[in-house]
């Protein structure tokens, strides 16, 4: 959405590449303030010129998305997160671990693709909730259908899942989780969802 | 207070080392890729940060935390995207044996054109 | 008692790393050794973070950031480049062959139907390679588990 209008001369064009270019430069002097564990002048202007001259000479579609922050939700993101990597975990764990369910045909449980069209058409958040689906109980992501949207997920257990459903519902909610606290106030309206709504989240 | 972080240092090097373990265990017991990918991304990824965090916690080393935190940081980025090449690259070429998914879409064995 | 749990933590990685060489070794297709040799990577990591804990050795920790990326990068090369293989057994028949062009890189090497490098477990799989029966289970080598 963000291309750049062919009519406009290639000077324009390269220094709109360049205003683009600073987050990629503050993420690269961040990675490297912390790979060299010391915060000084040297370190910040070196890493984000490394980061700039990495997105120049590896450039990449733009996935620009106008974000917001909002504190509470994205707190509620976090800790959810933390929650269900623990458990996952441990459930795939102990799944994988436990003794007696060779007895029963092998190990492992039986599993299903489920595909769960997601609400948000932006790439930053698809992407996002592809990669969070990966860590939390029971789902994987395999596949992304863009245009429609798709994720392909594969779980794990089907039916300690709680079935296709559930497991839709599940990722709808993590999306959920993942627009409020990042997605602008546009985004959520478009999308059907309420800005604050902590406990419970809303079924479309 | 060396003592205290000490014994939770301890306690994440044991419970990380038991997910590597389970890790281990699990790829050689699940019977097909997917599940076998389910044990890559989610047990392993805990389990190294478990074992970065004991790590943390024995240097008490400001340079070195922050390294193991970036450590980290790539963990929990690349271990997502590691599985969903793996899992889609499965997929596409067959290595999956539709038999043991519960397949609940129609598409699924024709779909191997153009990656 | 930090010894103690440093022959603990090691022993059971060991464990998990030997567990994923048997996968390596066993696994009927790329994608498979792909996956276990992500497992391996990591639990070498961890080993060097075990004994950078103990033996509390700071240099250790720039080489946990180096590997960490190296098993990624593995993983998503091979996992591009994976083609479909040819299968081992007697289900071509059931088997699109491989796509024109895709079969240059990755999985064509150790798993082309006469290279029988890999092939030991698939042997005494209770000769389900010999039928021509349509089940493509033994494409991914459920047959083979215990």
């Amino acid at each position: 959405m963000k291309q750049p209008d062919p009519a406009q001369g290639p000077g324009r064009r390269r220094a709109r590449r360049l205003v683009t270019l600073w987050p990629t430069m503050v993420v690269g002097a961040l990675i490297w303030v912390l790979l060299w564990g010391d915060l000084s002048w040297a370190n910040v202007i070196s890493g984000a010129v490394l980061g700039a001259l990495v997105a120049l000479a590896f450039p990449l579609p733009p996935i620009g998305t106008a974000t917001t922050v909002r504190i509470g939700p994205l707190l509620h993101l976090l800790g959810r997160f933390v929650g269900d990597l623990v458990l996952a975990s441990f459930q795939v764990a102990w799944t994988a671990v436990v003794p007696g369910r060779a007895a029963r045909g092998g190990p492992t449980p039986h599993g299903a693709l489920v595909s769960v069209p997601l609400r948000t058409d932006s790439d930053l958040f698809i992407a996002t909730t592809a990669g969070l689906s990966s860590l939390v109980p029971g789902t994987l992501v395999i596949d992304l259908d863009r245009p429609t949207r798709t994720l392909r997920l594969h779980v794990l257990d089907i039916a300690a899942s709680g079935g296709p459903d559930a497991v839709r519902d599940a990722t709808l909610d993590l999306e959920a989780r993942l627009l409020r606290a990042f997605a602008p106030s546009a985004e959520l309206a478009r999308v059907g969802l309420a800005p604050y709504t902590l406990d419970k989240e809303e079924r479309r | 207070m060396t003592l205290v972080t000490d014994v939770a240092a301890a306690v994440c090097l044991l419970l990380g080392a038991f997910f590597s373990f389970s890790a281990g265990v699990g790829v050689v017991r699940f019977d097909n890729l997917l599940s076998r990918m389910h044990v890559v991304a989610k047990p392993q990824v805990l389990g190294l940060l478990l074992l970065l965090a004991g790590v943390a916690l024995r240097l008490q080393d400001r340079g070195s935390a922050t390294m193991l935190l970036l450590v980290a940081i790539f963990q929990l980025m690349t271990s997502p995207v590691a599985a969903y090449m793996v899992g889609r690259s499965g997929l596409r070429t067959r290595c999956v044996d539709p038999a043991v998914l519960e397949i609940e879409e129609d598409e699924f064995p024709a779909r191997e054109a153009g990656r | 008692m930090m010894l103690a749990v440093g022959v603990v933590a090691t022993t059971l990685l060991a464990v998990g790393a030997l567990l994923a060489v048997v996968r390596i070794e066993r696994g009927p297709t790329m994608l498979d050794r792909t996956v276990a040799f992500d497992v391996l990577t990591t639990a070498l990591v961890g080993a060097i973070a075990v004994e950078a804990a103990i033996s509390r050795r700071t240099e250790s920790v720039p080489i946990l950031v180096v590997l960490s990326l190296v098993g990624f990068i593995g993983s998503v090369t091979i996992a591009r480049f994976a083609a479909v293989e040819p299968p081992k057994n007697g289900t071509a028949a059931q088997r699109s062959g491989p796509r024109p062009g895709a079969g240059a890189a990755g999985g064509a090497g150790p798993s082309a139907p006469g290279s029988v490098g890999f092939a030991g477990p698939n042997a005494g799989s209770g000769g389900s390679g010999v039928e021509p029966g349509p089940d493509p289970a033994d494409v991914t080598g459920r047959k083979e588990e215990s």
